[in-house]
């Protein structure tokens, strides 16, 4: 796989730093250099929330389940609560006599002045001599013990439905963006880290989905037992449940204040992530020109900067918003402070029972716990919103243009291109391509020569629409390419690029990505005509032969060989051959030379070639200087022209001819 | 895994750490202090009918309360910076160590996997460590405090947690031992998805030029679902946990009232008691789910370590000298002696019985049909492969013993498929020499050729260059790759076929420049065109990976079969045709 991508161009780079560090470029680039804007966190989250709207019927479902087992769980305390009361007044009662009536001893201890211990024995429903009734307490306690086997069980499958709803939901987002990447037109590559666009689709949408899947299964929970647990406190106190009720806003209050200085760490956090991986893409890519010109030290320490960046962003954004969760503690605790207090001052004016009391606090306890729990998870999503952020803003980065909704197609393919008055340029203070006119006939092969940086890619770059002419047409067999769908355009073109990229897979993959579905014998005899199946045949593993990055296995001549015999494979009407056949060795070159020309044959070709001789033999040759053509003819009548060409060609004639001695 | 590699890094914060612990015991004992105090209110205040005792005790509970929430605060405070601190330790780790690895190791571990490892895999790990220090330092505090205050209230029942915590125990283990294996599946993963992602951007135009979104489409639809189902499956697997604890403590609750019921029946436990000790069990809940909630992120986070300790632990091929040398001269005396490389595992050496001299103002070609080695013996000069025998000798010093740094300033290679780093042309110029003047960048670009085109560029110098170099030509590209090695004045330039982008027309010119503007330097060129090297001073011919022939052009001409079939095979096809 090659580290830079396609046919480069002369063109200034769009959207990025400017030398100076400042930023330029339209606004449409979102998601290009990391701008850090603050988080929008209504617009955004809401955004992913309706990234899991497919999912509706099943969060309805986890929904449902979660408020069953919350139900079920939150009716425990009070059944034990029953228990415990059961238990106490049995307790009670065995210690006074039998025969004697509550009221007695109730006057009995008025009497003896124990006001107020009789005021509680009067809320608890006793029977004198009679000890604790455990077929009761047992009755009570298999009751609870259903409950929260239920519970749990609906617990269980309200995970494993949000499992689901998360993972369906995080799937479709990384879809969304795979989908986009094709979309995007290819200045949006030229102008980004490959490892920003990276970190998105990986660390941000994996945060996305580390925090929706904690999230999601609680925040239903936390929120239900809130309701469930005011609810009960409710009937068992109304007092009591008022203290409750206003620690309600007041953890709302202080976990969005905390929360809102917590927002843009996180988004500084997964900016910083964003950046370092870029600089990580990159130094890992040029390993080793780092190693070979000694640049480890300044690689480290630019690292280290992102990194230490990266510490300081997280840090405080785990600090500040860490802090939630002892503050939400802290009221929890107030809470129950003013619970135990009150409740105990009204059981000892008889106004509320003991296991009414206990029952209340186990409830306070598990009222603050889901409020600390949503604090913490309102932070979770910050963290993870923040992260979707920049999801959303490579999904909405400005796309190539769309292909025309009614597109034309020529009716015959013959290979006819024409270039009417077409003018480009990458950015407005240079002019690329000035008012270029040139007819090609079928079949024929043109030749583009001239010096670097004369506007001969760039020329291919418009033909196959990587970019689109800025005024003029390109017309092929007739139809204006600009009508056509791309895919069109480009099924009918083969090209062979100076980079040569490869996928990570075999040989024979590889060659085969030229036509989809290509038989094995297919892929060979492609091998053979561009003489990849000789040096293939000496690999071990023949065809199937895995090419990595690091191409230990295969050289870079072996590599073009291999995008020659993928072009070959395609056999397309018109042919695009970009100094192809650069880095092949001069034995193996021939070989090609004679292949091309069988493939060339019947077929529209551009060969932008650099040694004159191969391209002797060319229908038209185009001379291009600054974006012009400056002459164009058979090489003879070019030769006699006595112009640019004839130049160029006796200063290589010279020099084969000293060669020849 | 996870715990070597966490000791190792977390060493230089065990102040740090050793107070975040301080911190959580209080703030636990704090939080553990609240039922024995509301027990106290009970037995004390209620049961006696005490108003006082009550409203006293609440005021002391006030207090402890006040206690807890600044220890909390404390902990979070060094707990998440002793966190993020070894987060960011690690990753500076793993980046230091990848570049001591050899292009060998770099390409054993792919791109791809080892950005992840450097990022991705180490998240995990700090995620884990400030789950620690948040909560998993205190929850075995409050388990344990829970565990004990429960058995001051009464020691029968307490023989209830005898059973709790084992069954407990084994049903977390249960899980995370099934978790872990999913998680390690689903790093690799995230790998792949990484590595077809990478792919489709740097393949960008191929793939659009071959019209083959669909099958980009259906290759990343096969990884992403990969990652989905193993996803998915840590998910369902995850949801086992928090049911099943909650059933176990809830279970326990139960049985708790009815033992309970029969100690207050028989006198031997007080009510109050009962109450504080369901308290205490709540609190065991709570420390069992806070540890529960780190249970889930702990297989992920040893499935990562594993990742990168293996980073760390890869013993690069290519080391510094233990005793570097720094040559007594600086010519650029280049020579190879007997020099063997293979790949490990490969069957073929690569390059065998290699001898090479080249000499301060010579140029020595290499040339050899593709596959020949000639890449790998350049490459063996800055050491980014070192032989597998013989030696490499730079100014009559092993390659093996030079000072690292000394090396880098007397090789500079260009090599073939040259890459410019994101910046600006300046920047990627003075890449092996900081502090080179604009003056002298100008003067390399012109031997370079490359001049009249970084001239056009807007802002000249300062004219942005994309990662990759992607927004100049191919044979810009080799011209500022070549300029970059000229500015960085080196005594040994060596040229992998760097010319191969340029016309005819530009190579000789820069050829022409190279034998002026560094005459005094050692040159070795690979080259794939006659012309560009037959006026070498010396032409090595390589085949197979051994040196089959070694003179001038004349002399090969006369004497070397290979040589003489290279240079008519491009003389008939090209020229005698």
């Amino acid at each position: 796989m090659s580290a830079a991508s396609g046919p480069p161009v002369e063109r200034p780079v769009p959207e990025r730093r400017a030398p100076g560090g400042a930023r330029f470029g339209p606004p449409g680039m979102a998601g290009g250099a990391p701008a850090e804007k603050s988080l929008d966190f209504g617009a955004s989250s809401r955004r992913l929330l309706r990234e899991l709207a497919p999912e509706r019927a099943l969060v309805a479902g986890t929904v449902a389940l979660g408020a069953t087992s919350v139900t079920l769980s939150v009716l425990g305390p009070r059944m034990l609560g029953h228990a415990t009361d059961l238990i106490f007044s049995g307790y009670l009662g065995k210690r006074i006599p039998a025969g004697v009536s509550k009221a007695q001893m109730l006057a009995r201890l008025r009497s003896e002045g124990k006001g107020t211990l009789a005021d509680m024995l009067a809320a608890v429903h006793l029977v004198p001599g009679r000890g604790i009734d455990f077929g009761a307490v047992g009755r009570v306690l298999l009751a609870v013990l259903l409950l929260y086997a239920a519970s749990s069980a609906a617990s269980l499958l309200q995970g494993r439905l949000t499992a689901v709803v998360v993972q369906r939901s995080v799937f479709r987002l990384r879809r969304k963006v795979e989908a986009k990447l094709a979309r995007l037109p290819l200045r949006y590559f030229d102008g980004q880290p490959t490892g920003e666009i990276l970190s998105r689709v990986t660390n941000d949408i994996d945060n996305v989905a580390q925090s929706l899947q904690q999230t999601m299964s609680q925040v239903v929970i936390s929120l239900l037992t809130i309701a469930g647990v005011l609810a009960m406190m409710l009937v068992i106190s109304p007092v009591l449940a008022v203290i409750a009720l206003v620690t309600v806003p007041a953890s709302v209050f202080v976990a969005t204040r905390i929360g809102k200085r917590a927002q843009p760490n996180f988004v500084t956090q997964w900016a910083t992530t964003g950046r370092l991986n870029g600089h990580i893409e990159e130094m890992y890519t040029g390993h080793s020109l780092v190693r070979a010109f000694g640049r480890r030290a300044e690689a480290e320490a630019t690292f280290a900067g992102h990194n230490d960046e990266l510490f300081r962003a997280s840090f405080r954004a785990q600090f500040v918003s860490g802090i939630i969760q002892p503050a939400m503690t802290f009221i929890g605790n107030v809470n129950y402070v003013l619970v135990a207090v009150i409740g105990g001052l009204r059981v000892a004016s008889g106004q509320l029972s003991l296991g009414d009391v206990q029952a209340f606090i186990q409830y306070s306890r598990q009222f603050s716990q889901p409020i600390a729990q949503v604090a913490s998870m309102a932070n979770l999503l910050q963290s993870g919103v923040a992260s979707a952020e920049r999801v959303f803003a490579l999904l909405d980065a400005a796309e190539q243009e769309p292909d025309p909704e009614r597109p034309s197609s020529p009716a015959v393919v013959e290979g006819r291109v024409d270039f009417e008055h077409v003018s480009f340029d990458y950015s407005a203070d240079t002019r690329l391509i000035e008012d270029l006119s040139l007819s090609v006939e079928p079949g024929e092969t043109v030749a583009i020569v001239g010096p670097t940086g004369a506007g001969k890619t760039t020329l291919v770059n418009l033909l196959m629409r990587f970019y689109d002419v800025r005024s003029g047409r390109i017309l092929l067999d007739g139809v204006d390419v600009a009508t056509m769908r791309r895919e069109d355009l480009r099924s009918r073109t083969g090209m062979v690029l100076q980079d040569t990229w490869l996928f990570s897979g075999s040989i024979a993959d590889n060659i085969a990505y030229g036509r989809p579905g290509a038989t094995r014998d297919q892929v060979v005899a492609a091998a053979l005509a561009t003489h990849v199946d000789h040096f293939v045949r000496t690999l071990p593993d023949g065809y199937d032969t895995t090419i990595d990055e690091e191409g230990s296995s295969v050289s870079a001549g072996e590599r073009q060989l291999i995008t020659i015999a993928r072009a070959f494979l395609a056999e397309p009407a018109i042919l695009i051959l970009d100094e192809a056949t650069s880095s092949v060795d001069t034995r193996t070159e021939v070989l090609i030379q004679r292949a091309m020309r069988t493939l060339r044959a019947g077929r529209t070709s551009f060969v932008i070639a650099h040694r004159l001789s191969t391209i002797r033999d060319a229908d038209v040759i185009l001379v291009m200087e600054e974006g012009r053509i400056v002459e164009r003819g058979r090489h003879v009548e070019l030769l006699e022209a006595g112009g640019a060409y004839a130049r160029l060609y006796s200063a290589q004639f010279a020099e084969a001819l000293s060669e020849i001695e | 895994m996870l715990v070597r590699l966490l000791r190792t890094h977390l060493r230089p914060y065990r102040w740090s750490i050793a107070f975040v612990v301080l911190l959580q015991l209080v703030q636990s004992l704090a939080t553990l202090y609240l039922p024995t105090l509301n027990a106290d209110i009970i037995d004390n205040g209620i049961v006696a009918g005490n108003a006082g005792y009550i409203v006293h005790s609440g005021g002391l509970m006030l207090a402890v309360t006040l206690v807890q929430i600044a220890c909390s605060i404390g902990a979070v405070f060094f707990g998440a910076r002793t966190a993020m601190a070894l987060g960011r330790d690690i990753r500076g780790a793993v980046f230091h160590r990848v570049h001591d690895f050899s292009a060998r190791e770099v390409g054993h571990f792919g791109t791809p996997s080892l950005i992840t490892r450097t990022t991705n895999d180490v998240q995990q790990v700090q995620m884990v460590a400030l789950m620690s220090f948040t909560l998993m330092v205190s929850a075995p505090i409050m388990g344990v405090g829970a565990v004990l205050m429960a058995l001051n209230q009464d020691v029968p029942l307490s023989s209830l947690l005898l059973i709790i915590v084992p069954v407990l125990g084994a049903i977390v283990a249960l899980i995370v031992s099934r978790m872990r294996p999913r998680y390690r599946t689903m790093q690799r993963r995230i790998d792949r998805i990484n590595q077809v992602l990478r792919e489709q951007i740097t393949g960008v135009r191929v793939i659009r030029a071959f019209v083959r979104d669909g099958s980009e489409r259906e290759r990343f639809e096969v990884a992403n679902t990969e990652l989905y189902d193993v996803a998915l499956a840590v998910g369902r697997l995850m949801a086992y946990m928090f049911p099943s604890v909650m059933l176990v403590v809830n279970v326990a609750s139960i049985a708790t009232l009815w033992f309970g019921g029969h100690l207050i029946a028989s006198g031997s436990m007080q009510v109050g008691a009962l109450t504080a000790f369901l308290s205490y069990l709540v609190q065991v809940l709570m420390s069992v789910m806070m540890a529960t909630f780190m249970f889930v992120m702990v297989p992920r986070a040893e499935a990562s370590a594993e990742r990168i300790e293996e980073v760390l632990d890869t013993v690069p091929s290519v080391v510094p000298p233990a005793a570097p040398v720094v040559p007594a001269v600086r010519e650029g005396r280049l020579e190879m002696r007997a020099v063997d490389f293979h790949y490990p595992g490969a069957e073929a050496p690569v390059l065998r019985g290699v001898d090479l001299v080249a000499g301060p103002g010579e140029t020595t070609a290499v040339i050899g049909s593709t596959g020949s080695g000639k890449t790998t013996l350049l490459n063996l000069v800055p050491r980014l492969f070192d032989a597998t025998a013989g030696v490499v000798l730079v100014d009559g010093v092993d390659v093996r013993e030079i000072d690292t740094a000394r090396l880098a300033t007397l090789v500079a290679i260009v090599p073939q498929r040259p890459y410019l780093f994101s910046g600006t042309v300046a920047s990627n110029l003075r890449y092996g020499r900081p502090d080179a003047t604009d003056d002298e960048l100008w003067l390399a670009l012109g031997t370079a050729q490359a001049r009249d085109f970084v001239e056009q560029m807007p802002g000249g110098l300062d004219a942005p260059i994309a990662q990759g170099g992607t927004n100049v030509s191919g044979g810009q590209r080799q011209r500022l790759a070549i300029a970059r090695a000229i500015v960085h004045r080196p005594a040994i330039y060596l040229f992998d076929d760097s010319f191969s982008a340029l016309d005819y027309g530009t190579d000789a010119a820069l050829r022409a420049a190279l034998a002026r503007d560094i005459a005094g330097a050692t040159i070795v060129v690979v080259a794939q065109r006659v012309s560009t090297i037959r006026h070498a001073d010396r032409i090595v011919v390589l085949d197979r990976g051994a040196v089959v022939g070694t003179g001038t052009h004349d002399e090969l001409m006369v004497g070397n079969e290979t040589y003489r079939e290279i240079v008519l095979s491009q003389l008939t096809e090209d020229e005698a045709a």
